[in-house]
């Protein structure tokens, strides 16, 4: 009962925010984005033990395949980007849509199609080399982007403008809040059900220990490649909107952001609380609102205050938000402590 | 679940405190006080030239407010700028414009440091209707989408070197071979198709047209094709690494070239570093103090060069120099508007003909500055103290160009 | 017409010319990959050096080079010849290594290596902004005056900061492998590697080890950043490509094998400079990530034939 209480409460807090907070729904946007990408890393961080830094491989070509969709159905792609996109063409509403859904769904299949492609190689690797192939995709993807012309290369691309007359400059901020709060309340709904399937389970397996969960006859490989198309589908799908959002496309700075999406993925599921259906979801809402916090209040001192909370986190609340409130409290969390064990339990792996 | 229910809602309510109890002042006017938005870098890869930009905004608004203020409706007020730091990245400048317009309320808005930036920030200046005057921002693709509401104080991007191969074209009396290397960056890809333009039009090749390694600063691959192939004119682009650099590995890997034509020459401190190492490179500027411009807040280009170098200890590149222009021309866009509304400030900035120590500043259709047009100068030492010098357009110029550049076995 | 970026990669006109009409142009690719390369496996070395002893994978490296660069250029600033940077740099830096190991690494020696990433990777946004803010946000270079060797007849040329730099970082190599060998806190170094445990149970100071080995690696990158100021230019934000580049040779050489460090050291810089000839430059960058993605999984291929897993 409580918990269908808290759900509705959220609910529809993420639905009249907009009416609420009017000059924050492109900040309250981002955040639905940062959570959509903080639970797909947990399914491989955080569920299964697989750190990855390459989510923002799919975030990227997510981004890219939107906006090229969207402009390549009606006009010739090349030449809207050429020269750094001097040529401009405008979409009338009914095109700009048509090719906003069809590129979205794009850029939610191809990704996933890519991460089944790849995985076998990829996911083979483990622990910390798994980290490493994955981080040297992402950067490898954003220099690769940069060199592609018809892409923009390293003028990067900007995406179709919403079309004008159709509305107040408002509409557009709701649009896209909508869409990204759908697609996240989508995921997050999608992953709540396959956690209490099979499918979770052997994630878990695969994170405890891979090599008992083969030999007790899982074929690992296939949940491991599921799990990664899963989260490719979403992010995919988040790097879609996230390019329209922007308005601006640029190989290593918004698309294969690496070094900063690419990481607060891993922050913002560490910092909830890794291996947790709500700790992503906690987690980034406090990192978007510290982060967002410092730059305003920060101003050219923000990274450092970053810098220090995510020592911070990493050195001292390594199992997050999550794990904390787990140590203090294990009754509420359905687990029965005999007081030798309590200490043990929560050991850091 | 009892704990965890009243956290999340606890929690969610704190939200709610925060994102209400933020002053959300439609700050367009705030007492005698005119607020504008400026995005610079701060941090990042352009810090640089950020700080240059945020130095010229700022002692352009102390010159202003000191002499007399904005005269708007018979009231005088003075101008004020909310900062953010959009930390080079393209994202981030995106984000802190709407946040400037949503959250802050601000009703005009200051360019970012470099043509990524600009780009990024236009369509939200634009879609929300809110006028921008940019100062660094010189990428012509963004004058061809037909912004109503982008003003630009600069002359765009792929003029920066185009005077540079008229000029060896002349001195060589017919088409010449070109050799290039560019940042992968929006601004030197459009000088790029700048030097590509001119080459078509004089009838010169391009024989090598290479990118700049974005991060790592070594060019010598490309300079050992150019020693091989031995072009007429050398071009670089790529923000001040890429000048520095160029110098460097040109100056230690002899290579000769009968003109070398760069960017940021002066925003990198090239003839200070690199001293006589950086003779007779040509450099394109916006701007050179010694350009007989003037007008009533700074005087003429000595005059700014010498009160910004008093108040911040160092010459003031062109970047610092068309960014204090920017508030010039706002100044006198509120006194003609005689309004604060944006609509009305709009349309007198789109009427803007002025001369400032910077240059002439009259807006085109799609909010370029069409009266300025781009010098050259010469690094150029006496004894070991090096400096630029005005070659070109002649009008101004101080010193005669030297062409070509003597070779290094001879230096 | 096919797209440019096929074009780009199989049609550059630079193949012949590298091929036919000036394949001393493949000397000079190689010589510049070979010294770059020498550079980078210092740093790479360093790396190593933790990751064996440690576990730790350092992300702010690069900082550390750019912090030692930056000794060099205030010597410069003030008028000693900033080659002299290469003794001075490393002392400042292990002091700054050994602080920075007693305040904040010692906590995540013992954990996960991830945990080292992310904490490490903290610290170097931070240390980028406390650079910008204490040496300013100008790109600067220090000035050698060494001046350029010619080779065959002037079409290779090796600019003689980055020949020094190659020297000195085989010195530097040398002095450290003997150390190790010979000295008592080298021993207890390699004997805190080899199993941490049993050499705390012999009496070897694990901490102070820790703490030493991360003085040292401060201390290599210090000697690189003096090298890069002089050879290269130097900004707060441009640690990155050098801790990524220290990465990856020490992926591909695997750890505790200073020649495996160097020799691929060296390789990556000539297949670097390489790619940038054949590929362009526009994915010389992402040529070298590619192809430390084949290696690794190519190699997780190889092992699992033996129903192994790359550890």
């Amino acid at each position: 009962m409580k918990k269908i209480l808290l759900y509705s409460v959220l609910l529809i807090f993420g639905l009249v925010a907009p009416f609420l907070f009017p000059a924050f729904k492109l900040q309250i946007s981002f955040l639905w984005i940062l959570i959509i990408l903080a639970m797909t890393w947990d399914v491989q961080g955080g569920q299964m033990g697989y750190n990855t830094f390459g989510n923002i491989l799919f975030f990227g070509i997510g981004m890219y395949l939107c906006a090229g969709i969207q402009i390549g159905m009606f006009f010739p792609l090349a030449e809207w980007t050429v020269s750094g996109g001097e040529k401009t063409f405008v979409h009338t509403p009914t095109q700009y849509f048509q090719g906003f859904f069809v590129g979205l769904v794009a850029a939610g299949i191809i990704p996933a199609i890519v991460a089944g492609l790849i995985g076998y190689g990829i996911l083979g690797l483990r622990g910390h080399y798994f980290a490493i192939c994955t981080l040297a995709l992402g950067i490898a993807a954003g220099e690769i982007a940069g060199g592609i012309e018809l892409i923009g290369a390293g003028q990067g691309m900007t995406s179709p403008p919403w079309p004008k007359n159709i509305g107040d400059t408002e509409l557009r901020s709701e649009f896209f809040y909508y869409i990204c709060f759908v697609l996240m309340i989508a995921t997050f709904v999608f992953l709540r059900w396959a956690y209490t399937t099979r499918f979770g389970l052997v994630l878990n397996a695969i994170r405890d220990n891979e090599d008992k969960a083969e030999a007790m006859g899982i074929y690992t490989m296939r949940y491991k490649i599921i799990g990664w198309v899963v989260s490719a589908f979403f992010v995919g799908m988040a790097g879609g909107l996230m390019g329209n959002m922007v308005g601006y496309i640029e190989p290593t700075e918004v698309a294969f952001a690496g070094p900063t999406f690419g990481v607060f993925m891993i922050l913002m599921a560490i910092l909830g609380g890794k291996g947790t259906l709500w700790g992503p979801v906690i987690g980034a809402t406090v990192f978007h609102l510290f982060k967002e916090g410092f730059w305003t209040f920060f101003l050219g001192w923000q990274y450092v205050a970053l810098g220090v909370l995510i020592v911070v986190i990493v050195v001292f609340f390594p199992e997050g938000i999550m794990g904390w409130l787990r140590e203090k409290y294990p009754e509420k969390f359905g687990e029965v402590i005999d007081e030798a064990d309590r200490k043990a339990q929560v050991e850091l792996k | 679940m009892n704990k965890l229910i009243k956290f999340i809602l606890t929690f969610v309510s704190a939200i709610a405190l925060i994102l209400t109890s933020t002053s959300i002042s439609f700050a367009k006017v705030v007492g005698d006080k005119i607020i504008l938005g400026a995005a610079v870098s701060l941090t990042g890869k352009y810090s640089t030239n950020g700080k240059h930009t945020q130095n010229g905004y700022n002692m352009a608004v102390e010159r202003i407010n000191s002499m007399g203020g904005v005269k708007v409706g018979g009231k005088t007020y003075k101008f004020d700028i909310i900062y953010y730091d959009d930390e080079s990245n393209s994202g981030r400048a995106a984000q802190l414009a709407e946040r400037l317009i949503k959250q802050d309320g601000v009703q005009y808005m200051l360019g970012p440091y470099s043509s990524g930036l600009t780009k990024a920030m236009a369509p939200v200046t634009e879609e929300n209707k809110i006028p921008m005057v940019e100062a660094n921002g010189a990428s012509r693709s963004l004058f061809t989408k037909g912004y109503k509401y982008l003003f630009a104080v600069l002359s765009p991007a792929n003029q920066y070197l185009e005077v540079a191969i008229d000029l060896a074209v002349e001195k060589n009396g017919g088409p010449v071979d070109i050799a290039m290397a560019f940042e992968q960056d929006a601004f030197s890809q459009d000088v790029r198709l700048g030097i590509v333009d001119a080459a078509k039009r004089t009838g010169s090749k391009i024989i090598i047209d290479d990118k700049l390694p974005k991060e790592l600063n070594d060019m010598a691959a490309t300079l050992a094709k150019v020693k091989a192939t031995k072009p007429d004119v050398l071009v670089v682009s790529g923000h001040s690494k890429g000048a520095l650099t160029a110098i460097r590995q040109i100056s230690e890997m002899k290579v000769d070239v009968p003109m070398l034509a760069m960017t940021h020459c002066d925003a990198s401190k090239l003839a200070k570093q690199h001293g006589k190492n950086s003779e007779y490179a040509l450099c394109a500027a916006q701007w050179h103090k010694e350009l007989t411009y003037s007008d009533d807040f700074f005087g003429n280009g000595i005059k700014f060069d010498k009160d910004f170098n008093a108040l911040y200890g160092y010459a003031p590149p062109y970047q610092a120099a068309e960014s204090a222009a920017a508030l010039l021309v706002y100044k006198d866009a509120f006194e003609r508007a005689n309004s604060t509304d944006k609509e009305k400030v709009r349309d007198a900035l789109a009427k803007t003909d002025m001369e400032t120590f910077y240059g002439n500043v009259k807006f085109g259709d799609g909010g370029q500055n069409t009266a300025k047009p781009m010098v050259l100068f010469q690094v150029r030492c006496e004894g070991d103290t090096c400096a630029n010098k005005l070659v070109a357009p002649t009008k101004w110029a101080s010193h005669k160009l030297v062409h070509p550049i003597p070779s290094w076995s001879s230096r | 017409m096919p797209p440019k970026f096929i074009g780009g990669i199989f049609f550059t006109n630079f193949m012949d010319l590298l091929i036919f009409k000036a394949p001393i142009l493949m000397v000079q690719a190689s010589m510049d990959g070979i010294l770059l390369g020498i550079l980078f496996a210092l740093i790479a070395y360093g790396m190593a050096l933790q990751w064996g002893v440690m576990n730790i994978i350092n992300i702010a490296q690069g900082e550390l080079v750019i912090m030692g660069g930056y000794v060099a250029y205030f010597m410069y600033v003030i008028g000693i010849h900033p080659a002299f940077g290469v003794i001075v740099s490393p002392i400042i830096m292990y002091f700054v290594g050994v602080g920075l190991y007693k305040l904040v690494i010692n906590k995540v020696v013992d954990r996960d290596l991830f945990i080292s990433i992310l904490a490490t990777f903290g610290i170097s946004i931070l240390t980028q902004q406390l650079m910008n803010f204490i040496f300013g946000a100008d790109v600067v270079v220090a000035q050698s005056n060494f001046g350029t060797t010619m080779l065959f007849d002037n079409s290779v040329t090796l600019p003689n900061s980055k020949i020094f730099s190659a020297l000195v970082s085989v010195i530097v190599a040398i002095v450290l492998v003997i150390y190790m060998k010979k000295s008592k806190l080298g021993r207890a170094i390699r004997a805190t590697a080899q199993n941490s445990r049993a050499a705390k149970i012999l009496g070897v100071d694990t901490e102070k080890v820790y703490a030493a080995t991360f003085g040292i690696n401060a201390a290599l990158c210090g000697v690189a950043g003096s090298l890069i100021a002089i050879t290269f230019t130097l900004h707060p934000y441009v640690g990155l490509p050098y801790t990524v580049r220290s990465f990856m040779i020490v992926i591909v050489a695997g750890l505790g094998n200073l020649p495996a460090v160097a020799i691929s050291g060296m390789g990556l810089g000539v297949f670097e400079e390489f790619a940038d000839y054949l590929l362009g430059t526009e994915f010389r960058i992402g040529a070298v990530f590619l192809l430390l993605v084949l290696i690794l999984v190519y190699r997780r291929f190889k092992l699992s034939r033996k129903r192994e897993y790359l550890k």
